[in-house]
């Protein structure tokens, strides 16, 4: 005799490998766009991440003798490198993506227990590491109008990639938009000087015009993918909205105060990784809170600190220090927001008896 | 007035049109019939025939027995052959003391029993008696005894009688079809119940996906003073609570009653079996049980005597077209999975399913990435995500916590668990675990008071044999004093 299966003898069709897979599909439109924007260099790049993580995955697997074959089909790390790759500059050096790759699955992943077990995301809190032990590479920008005038012929992009930083490069390079707009207001520059004088419209950070890593090209692609997971359900509506407005009111609120002083709300909100953030790395469901109330919070929290940190701190982009502070929050964000209990009070009181014969 | 909405929830595909197309139709008479003398919750039937006695059709042949149960009538006219052990209808495939009937194809009725006119004139608590003498239980598969709670509600005073026509577990149509095809007397049997408790109103919740039902249930209705609302369809629609609340905006409290809040649930198919035993005079004889799953050739609803064997009832209405991957008693939802089909039909048996490999489509549990599905699903607003990672920890208190006590056991959890964790496995194994700790508490507690006591006595026994001691001592001593005064008196020195 068999031993004897609790119900439900049903089960939905929803599946963690299923999910990876939308997660990349709605990926794909930005990547692609990129590819366009920094030419083979970038190609290059998001397959060794790919390569490497997997590999990377792969090793780890077995040293902590897991079922390899099983947890590489669920597409996790397959999700981790691919927003690793677009977290970087576009032309990185091949060891920086391995590097990160093993930064984000061996150390922040696996290490800590594998999938499920991570406090911090995996993508995000590699990027901080590189950013710090690597400024000079993690914040060499490609200027995309330059690559659209001269794109590298594949030898030269293998080059590109393996050969690190050649004088090739140098013809291509360029600020950021937040780069520009942080160095320049810390001199005193008036924002609408700054802005003009870069020929700023908010429409050259939606179609990808403004250097940047390759997943802050494209804020209008991006924001398609999201909406596409929103609409199949695979992500939830709460943290995105709650990263948004975290970025959107302070930046309105003191935009209005000293506009000269501070850009407003629709810069930020297209400018750098607060899209990517958005909608791919806040839903990220192991390193966010469970509840929909606690979803929203960590949102709110991951957008409010990346404008503090863009407007106030040493670094133009704040987002992965934003995301990375927050995922430190989600257990007590989990312990005090919870949902109420049917028939009990907040508390976990049962309920008062409503009156009897009276209907509500 | 706010319209109450349902927490949580899932939406598995319904199946129902497998077995709901074709009318109920009566099983045969098998050549054995095994009645189980606990067909209900509470306390098992005490048998009161002896092998080889006859029986007539609807007479008693084992009396309820505590204060929570339900006496059991003979299915048909027959005799008595055993009584004896056989497979229960239960995952554990453990015996359970059974009367085996052998019929003898006559049907001849029970004289004594008789349909009582008027029933509305009587005494509510009449009716009450009436109810529980005819063995009827929650037919919805709860199977707890009806008359037990008509009579606590009747003390209590409800307002409002809700009849659960949702039946949201997939695959079931036996209430769909009652709807259809009896919906009048499901009314009838719900204004008997009305009267019994002594209720102002009688609401009846019907799922939105059975339109056919809904309408034979408003034609019947009509003048009746019964109000038949249409509900979503949503998985557990058909939760008490959950039904409650949508139909009455009472949250019912944790740990209470419904009764304690004005309301009393019942079943439609009890209903139907209230108004046959009040107005036909027909003990709880037999039920509608519904045959489905794709393993079976034919699906469909059967009026099954009870203790009608599993195996007769699915080779006589069908058989199977490939090797069932898992049978089932009840809904794919909260059903329990059968050892075999060596079991019999019993007053719970709302469907008896074969089910394929790909219909249970299960996988292998993989790790939880915390994606909060559980959460969004579970209509009682709990974390199954953070109760099973406390009881895969051993942490059963934590568990208990954070509202282990709570849960339903309604799977939707289980259901949409994308990482195919066993939620409801681990919660109902912590559940058994917390009562037997609670158990061995008990017995603990009870054995240290009387360790206690016993301590007590030997202390109190040593305390009175040494003042006892003392006491003799004492009086031997006085006397020795006596004698040794009167000896000196007697020799003067």
């Amino acid at each position: 005799m068999n031993q004897p299966i609790h119900g439900p003898h049903a089960h939905s069709s929803a599946r963690l490998s299923a999910l990876m897979l939308q997660v990349m599909l709605a990926l794909t439109p930005a990547t692609l766009y990129s590819f366009w924007l920094y030419g083979w260099p970038a190609f290059n790049l998001w397959l060794l991440c790919l390569v490497s993580a997997l590999l990377w995955e792969a090793l780890f697997l077995a040293l902590f003798h897991k079922p390899v074959g099983a947890h590489l089909k669920d597409g996790s790390a397959a999700v981790t490198a691919w927003i690793m790759a677009l977290c970087l500059p576009p032309w990185a050096p091949w060891w920086l993506a391995v590097v990160g790759t093993f930064l984000a699955i061996a150390i922040i992943k696996q290490i800590f227990g594998g999938l499920g077990q991570n406090v911090f995301n995996p993508a995000m809190a590699s990027r901080v590491i590189l950013l710090i032990a690597f400024p000079l590479e993690m914040t060499t920008w490609i200027a995309p109008e330059a690559v659209a005038a001269s794109p590298p012929e594949i030898t030269s992009a293998l080059s590109i990639t393996f050969q690190g930083f050649s004088t090739l490069l140098d013809g291509y390079s360029g600020a950021t938009l937040l780069d520009s707009v942080k160095n320049q207001t810390a001199q005193g520059a008036p924002v609408s000087a700054i802005l003009s004088q870069l020929d700023y419209q908010p429409i050259d950070s939606i179609i990808g015009l403004r250097g940047g890593s390759l997943g802050e090209s494209t804020s209008i692609l991006l924001l398609l993918g999201g909406l596409y997971l929103l609409w199949r359900r695979v992500i939830t509506w709460q943290a995105p909205l709650g990263l948004l407005l975290g970025a959107a009111i302070p930046a309105a609120a003191l935009n209005l105060a000293a506009p000269e002083s501070y850009p407003g709300a629709l810069f930020h909100l297209l400018s750098g990784g607060l899209m990517l953030a958005a909608f791919f790395i806040v839903t990220d469901p192991v390193t966010a809170p469970i509840t929909a109330w606690g979803r929203f919070t960590f949102g709110l929290g991951c957008g409010v600190l990346t404008w503090l940190i863009r407007s106030f701190g040493n670094y133009p982009e704040g987002v992965a220090f934003a995301v990375m502070l927050m995922n430190s929050t989600v257990p007590l964000i989990d312990r005090y927001i919870k949902p109420r209990i049917y028939g009990r009070t907040r508390k976990g009181d049962p309920l008062p008896t409503t009156e009897k014969g009276a209907s509500r | 007035m706010f319209s109450p909405k349902l927490r949580g929830g899932v939406h598995p595909p319904g199946h129902k049109e497998l077995s709901n197309a074709s009318p109920i139709r009566l099983a045969p008479l098998a050549e054995r019939l095994y009645l189980s003398l606990q067909q209900h919750l509470g306390a098992p039937a005490t048998p009161i025939v002896k092998v080889g006695e006859r029986v007539r059709k609807g007479q008693l042949v084992a009396s309820s027995q505590g204060a929570i149960s339900a006496p059991i009538h003979a299915p048909t006219s027959g005799v008595v052959r055993a009584l004896a052990e056989h497979t229960a209808p239960h995952p554990s495939g453990l015996p359970v003391l059974v009367i085996t009937l052998e019929p003898d194809g006559r049907e001849e009725w029970d004289p004594s029993l008789t349909p009582l006119s008027d029933p509305l004139a009587l005494p509510p608590e009449e009716l009450c008696l009436r109810v529980g003498s005819a063995g009827i239980v929650g037919l919805g598969g709860a199977t707890f005894p009806a008359a037990v709670k008509l009579i606590s509600s009747l003390q209590r005073g409800v307002d409002t009688l809700i009849l659960n026509g949702g039946e949201c577990e997939p695959y079931l149509s036996c209430d769909d079809r009652l709807m259809r095809e009896e919906p009048e007397h499901i009314i009838q049997g719900a204004l008997l119940m009305q009267h019994a408790v002594q209720a102002r109103r009688v609401v009846i919740g019907i799922e939105d996906n059975k339109p056919q039902a809904l309408a034979a249930m408003r034609r019947a209705a009509e003048g009746q003073g019964v109000e038949i609302r249409s509900v979503p369809s949503r998985y557990p629609m058909g939760s008490e609570k959950q039904l409650v609340q949508l139909l009455t905006g009472i949250e019912l409290p944790a740990m209470s009653r419904a009764a304690d809040s004005g309301v009393l649930m019942h079943n439609v198919a009890t209903a139907r079996a209230v108004y046959q035993a009040i107005y036909l005079g027909r003990p709880l004889i037999s039920r509608i049980v519904t045959l489905s799953g794709q393993a079976l050739t034919h699906q469909g609803n059967w009026e099954v005597p009870l203790g009608t064997p599993a195996s007769y009832l699915i080779n006589y209405a069908s058989g199977f077209n490939c090797a069932p991957a898992r049978l089932i008693m009840g809904g794919p939802m909260m059903g329990i999975q059968l050892p075999d089909l060596n079991v019999p039909v019993i007053k719970g048996t709302s469907g008896i399913l074969a089910l394929t490999r790909e219909e249970i489509n299960s996988d292998e549990p993989g790790p939880c990435v915390r994606c909060a599905s559980c959460v969004r699903a579970c209509p009682m607003g709990l974390q199954p995500l953070e109760m099973a990672a406390n009881i895969r920890n051993g942490d059963f208190e934590k568990a208990r916590s954070l509202g282990l006590n709570d849960c339903v056991g309604c799977g939707a959890c289980s259901y949409i668990c994308p990482a195919s964790l066993p939620l409801v496995h681990l919660f109902n194994y912590a559940k058994g675990e917390l009562a037997n700790r609670q158990r061995e508490a008990r017995k603990m507690e009870k054995t240290r008071v009387l360790a206690q006591r016993r301590e007590e006595r030997v202390t109190r026994q040593a305390r009175e044999r040494e003042e006892l001691m003392a006491a003799r001592r004492a009086a031997a001593a006085r006397k020795a004093a006596e004698e040794e005064e009167a000896a000196g008196e007697e020799s003067p020195s």
